[in-house]
């Protein structure tokens, strides 16, 4: 982000501040890093429930009759096939293959899809779905502006969300959404997440943002709600071993680097950006197996970051992406992309080089966390 | 937060305890613990090394960065807290008290450690 360019704020961010919250810049946007401690904060995700502003995500509403039709050409899903009051975890990619960001794809009616891009990325993606929609009978909007995201997560989620709402919750499946109304607030309430929990994604007016936030924080008092900042929803994703662009993903990888290559439908109707790139890559990974991304625990306490090489017998064998103390297995944990002949879990000798010194690490399989059901 | 009249500050947010017996305490600021966000490792100088005055002599690692923990005084480290090695969050939940991180003979102290007030000041800029 350039530093000339003023932070942007949310809706809530006095909200933020009269809650004491550290604030941080990520992706130009001035977001709570954590109000507390964030371990408290991550524990009460994986225990009770969280309560998380993320409004700096950024809304790409396409519309009209070609907007599936688009849609399948601009992304490597097949968005098509998404039934209205659906949600589809799926990747944008230049022609070359490489990736633009993740995305999460909301099909809100038969010719309305909400798309998710990063905050980081929604101007690249927006510009790029702007582009690719040249020929198609189909909108591409900014709604960056049009939406505050409130996120409920964690296992008490349902009950304090029932609270405030008739919506049928219990109808609503994970990576499904619906239009309703939360404490008197119109609201998309989606049941998707960053967590590895059961929990509730609300996308609402920003004049609503408030308060739907103190409506939440008063219906999950008896839960053990707590506000949580953008720390923990790091090391939540990280045991839950979902990738976070520019850690996991980049442009200089296609899905299929990325081990996520079930992501793309060549057997979709029609042409794709990417799909050419795409089919090789898919081919080159079936012969030549690319690094894999894996999990490393550390036996000792230090924390292995992104960037730090991973070694086997005196080479580098891979690198960190991303990496964290883990709250719930209690031990430093990492992904890292690692060469194929050292990524089947308990492989021997691999360590991650901490600052020069050499720290043994396991070689484990994805993801560090997986919750009961 | 408010910063002990006895004690005195370095602009690297460590905190010197009044020397006994020519020894004093060494720990990080609640300002800087505050910064850090929760601790969960410490790395310290070990007993009988000597610790320069500005100069780096372990780490503090908390979930989102590693930070270079430095000497606010030149001398021989006489103790470690074992207490916080083995639960770091003592930085964060008492910094000033059980949190301390090590003891130090000091030989050489730098002519500009901050008083409580100055380093209020320091930290409010």
């Amino acid at each position: 982000m350039s530093s000339t360019e003023p932070l942007r704020h949310t809706a809530l961010d006095a909200v933020h501040r009269s809650l004491g919250a550290t604030m941080t810049d990520f992706a130009g946007w001035d977001m709570p890093l954590r109000y507390g401690s964030e371990r408290d904060e991550h524990l009460a995700v994986r225990t009770k429930a969280g309560l998380f502003d993320l409004s700096h995500m950024g809304e790409i509403t396409v519309t009209g009759p070609g907007a599936a039709a688009l849609l399948n050409y601009a992304l490597v899903g097949n968005i098509a096939s998404v039934g209205v009051g659906r949600a589809r975890y799926t990747m944008i990619c230049q022609a070359d293959g490489g990736i633009l960001d993740d995305l999460i794809v909301y099909r809100l009616a038969e010719t309305e899809y909400m798309v998710v891009a990063n905050a980081s990325n929604a101007q690249v993606v927006l510009d790029a779905l702007t582009e690719r929609a040249a020929g198609f009978d189909a909108e591409v909007r900014d709604d960056r502006d049009a939406y505050a995201l409130i996120a409920v997560q964690g296992p008490e989620s349902p009950g304090i969300l029932k609270s405030l709402t008739d919506a049928d919750l219990d109808g609503l499946k994970y990576y499904a959404g619906l239009p309703g109304t939360v404490a008197g607030v119109p609201a998309l309430i989606a049941r998707t997440g960053y967590t590895g929990e059961d929990g509730f994604e609300l996308f609402v007016r920003p004049e609503h943002a408030v308060e739907l936030w103190q409506a939440l924080t008063k219906a999950g008092e008896g839960a053990g709600l707590v506000p949580c900042g953008l720390s923990c929803r790091d090391t939540l994703r990280l045991e839950a071993g979902m990738p976070l662009y520019g850690h996991e993903l980049t442009t200089s990888l296609t899905p299929f680097d990325a081990g996520l290559g079930r992501v793309v439908k060549f057997e979709k109707e029609g042409d794709f950006v990417g799909r050419e790139a795409l089919t090789e890559a898919a081919a080159r990974a079936e012969q030549n197996p690319p690094r894999v991304l894996v999990g490393l625990v550390a036996e000792g306490r230090r924390v292995p970051r992104a960037g730090y090489a991973v070694v086997a017998g005196g080479a580098v064998i891979g690198e960190v992406t991303s990496g964290a103390p883990s709250p719930t297995l209690g031990k430093p944990i990492a992904m890292a992309y690692v060469d194929a002949a050292h990524a089947a879990p308990g492989a021997e000798g691999v360590g991650v080089d901490v600052r020069g010194s050499h720290e043994p690490y396991e070689v484990v399989a994805l993801p560090f966390y997986r919750r009961q059901k | 937060m408010s910063n002990p009249q006895q004690l005195r500050y370095s602009k690297e947010h460590e905190w010197l305890s009044v020397a006994e017996d020519g020894v004093s305490t060494v720990g990080i600021t609640e300002f800087a613990a505050n910064a850090l966000g929760d601790v969960v490792y410490a790395q310290l100088p070990e007993v009988g090394t000597t610790v320069e005055a500005g100069e780096t002599c372990g780490e503090l690692e908390s979930t989102k960065s590693v930070s270079d923990l430095y000497s606010p005084v030149s001398g021989e480290v006489t103790e470690i807290n074992e207490d916080v090695v083995s639960d770091p969050s003592l930085v964060n939940s008492a910094p000033f008290e059980g949190g301390w991180l090590f003891k130090v003979r000091v030989t050489e102290e730098p002519a500009d450690l901050l008083s409580a007030d100055e380093y209020a000041a320091h930290t409010a800029g």
